[in-house]
């Protein structure tokens, strides 16, 4: 605020003009700066602008362009139980799950490297944190061969348990920051009263750290939701596939001719993860609230 | 190491965790450097009892001709994409964003995030379309009078690195508006008054100011982009030929397609290495806030 009130005094009285709020300079490099990020922002909605458009399009090409005639055929062309219906409870129930398991082992695990001074707390952080930036990619390979030796190919839960895995660091390190910032006298007065550890993590830290537990299980679903690669490698039967894989099926197949279709796939299976972003940044105030998340 | 009940007790809670780190994260390393010494494979005598066979995975690396190849093209995508791309125009975006009006910057910054929050896949059709040789871009050079070429086709690179920029700029973007916040404002005014103009005061102001800042997104869009798989995988296939193939879809296609899995963890294992560097550099880097 000092800035901005500040900055305008002085450019006034330079250039001598009192009372005006910028000088001319000042107000041109607004100007200019206020321009350009729209052209940036044009630049940037046009590819997203195209499957917004594309899906309510009847005669939809790969070009944007405003559809000659609006039409909703495109959604209920798709909206059959086997096409989007499934693939979509597939990814919800792989998207919950791994958040849930990993919300549940994260607080856990934050509980104790938050609360006492552990010779190798520090080196489990270390550990953790090399974990957030080992690119998942590059271990698809191995997982799959593991995945072989351990009869696990094709399995819902063990690729939830993965999915849970991979996103467990992140998860860890954000939930013991979340957990730092509950202060410790609170539990103390439950352990004067007798009660255990785990009782004072339940009774007392979990509901004081209900935003952030929020934002830690969104964070992971919407990762999860997202996901393509993992479930491409590990889940073969089409009916256990979630939407990410079988809409690139459905592109492979149909892609070529049916884009509109594809659009209105898109957007379906996209809504939630942008409405879930929207939620985050209500719980925690801030738009940038996932900054410190690493995108798979 | 002898651990007091009391110590114990104070363990259990990390079990789960080390449990699931351990069998799904470490277990997949240590195989990777393991089966990159085999002759794994997915069909035939090799699948079940896979020999040992030393270097030859990586000998065979080396005198593949795909393999230089790839890794020039990931040090490209990666080079041009992240450190440069999704990083100038990040802090360009966060400094532009401060002297805008509300309208503009909510705008801007919904437009930009919401690229980076979309699904990777549905990112990806987004921009294949973009980029199509029937797509937005070239209907709007046509408008000007200009036939684009078949971008995907001919420039394919030049696409994905675009589409790569415009897909995660906005994680740069959240990471310097963060940090341009808390520059002194006096330091900059003082700079002014001094008589630095506005280049002068963000190279010798607020980018020494920023560092840390610059140091820790530097690495960690490093590390993202050298993972990007669906994009690629999604707008060129690697194609045409190997000429969009980084190591990712090298890895993937060597495994899957060829069926060569100890070759393509030996891929792997060169991939896990390149980030176990980066991520030693940029832990080193974030030290203090770990003490």
């Amino acid at each position: 605020m000092t800035a901005q009130t500040t900055a305008p005094v002085v450019q006034a009285r330079r250039s001598g003009t009192v009372g005006q709020l910028a000088g001319p300079r000042v107000k041109a490099t607004k100007v200019a700066a206020n321009l350009v990020l729209l052209v940036i922002a044009l630049l940037f909605v046009l590819p997203m602008a195209w499957v917004l458009v594309a899906s309510f399009d009847a005669s939809a090409t790969l070009s944007f362009g405003l559809p000659d005639a609006v039409t909703t055929a495109n959604f209920s062309a798709i909206m059959t139980p086997e096409l989007t219906w499934l693939p979509l409870w597939n990814a919800f129930v792989l998207s919950a799950g791994s958040g849930a398991i990993t919300v549940v082992v994260a607080v856990l695990a934050a509980y104790p490297l938050s609360r006492y001074r552990m010779r190798f707390g520090k080196y489990f952080l270390y550990s953790v944190l090399f974990g957030t930036c080992l690119p998942i990619t590059a271990i698809m390979v191995p997982v799959y061969a593991l995945f072989v030796q351990l009869n696990l190919l094709d399995s819902l839960p063990g690729t939830i348990f993965f999915m849970a895995a991979t996103s467990l660091p992140m998860a860890i390190w954000m939930t013991k920051n979340f957990m730092d910032s509950v202060p410790i006298s609170l539990e103390e007065a439950a352990w004067t009263e007798g009660a255990s550890a785990m009782q004072a993590l339940r009774r007392v830290v979990l509901p004081l750290m209900r935003p952030g537990i929020a934002v830690v299980f969104i964070f992971v679903f919407v990762q999860a939701w997202g996901n393509f690669f993992v479930p491409f490698v590990l889940l073969l039967s089409p009916e256990k596939q979630p939407a990410a894989v079988s809409i690139f099926a459905f592109f492979g197949q149909y892609g070529s001719v049916a884009y509109g279709q594809l659009a209105a796939y898109s957007l379906l299976y996209a809504a939630p993860v942008l409405g879930l972003y929207v939620l985050v940044t209500r719980i925690s105030g801030s738009a940038f609230a996932l900054a410190g998340a690493v995108k798979g | 190491m002898a651990l007091t009940s009391r110590g114990a007790a104070r363990v259990v809670p990390l079990a789960p965790a080390v449990v699931l780190l351990a069998l799904f994260m470490l277990g997949p390393v240590v195989w990777s450097f393991y089966g990159s010494f085999t002759n794994a494979s997915l069909t035939g005598p090799a699948a079940l009892n896979p020999e040992w066979i030393g270097l030859d995975n990586y000998a065979a690396l080396i005198g593949d001709p795909d393999f230089p190849k790839s890794l020039w093209l990931t040090v490209v995508f990666v080079f041009l994409s992240a450190v440069v791309g999704q990083n100038v125009m990040g802090i360009m975006l966060a400094g532009l964003l401060r002297s805008a009006v509300k309208p503009v910057r909510s705008i801007a910054s919904t437009v930009v995030v919401a690229a980076w929050v979309l699904p990777e896949i549905v990112a990806a059709f987004a921009a294949y379309a973009f980029f199509h040789s029937e797509g937005t871009l070239n209907t709007m050079l046509g408008g000007l009078g200009i036939t684009g070429p078949d971008w995907l086709y001919s420039t394919p690179m030049l696409a994905v690195i675009i589409a790569n920029i415009w897909r995660g700029t906005a994680f740069s973007m959240m990471v310097y508006s963060a940090a341009l916040a808390e520059v002194p404002p006096e330091l900059t005014e003082a700079a002014q008054l001094d008589g630095a103009n506005g280049m002068q005061r963000l190279a010798w102001v607020t980018l020494p100011v920023i560092r840390r800042s610059i140091s820790t997104n530097l690495m960690l869009t490093t590390l993202q982009t050298l993972s990007v798989f669906t994009l690629i995988y999604v707008m060129t296939g690697g194609g045409p030929g190997t000429d969009s193939s980084t190591l990712p879809i090298l890895a993937y296609q060597e495994a899957f397609k060829f069926a060569q899995v100890g070759y393509g963890t030996a891929i792997a294992t060169v991939m896990i290495i390149v980030g176990a560097v980066f991520s030693v550099i940029y832990i080193r880097a974030l030290r203090p806030e770990v003490d």
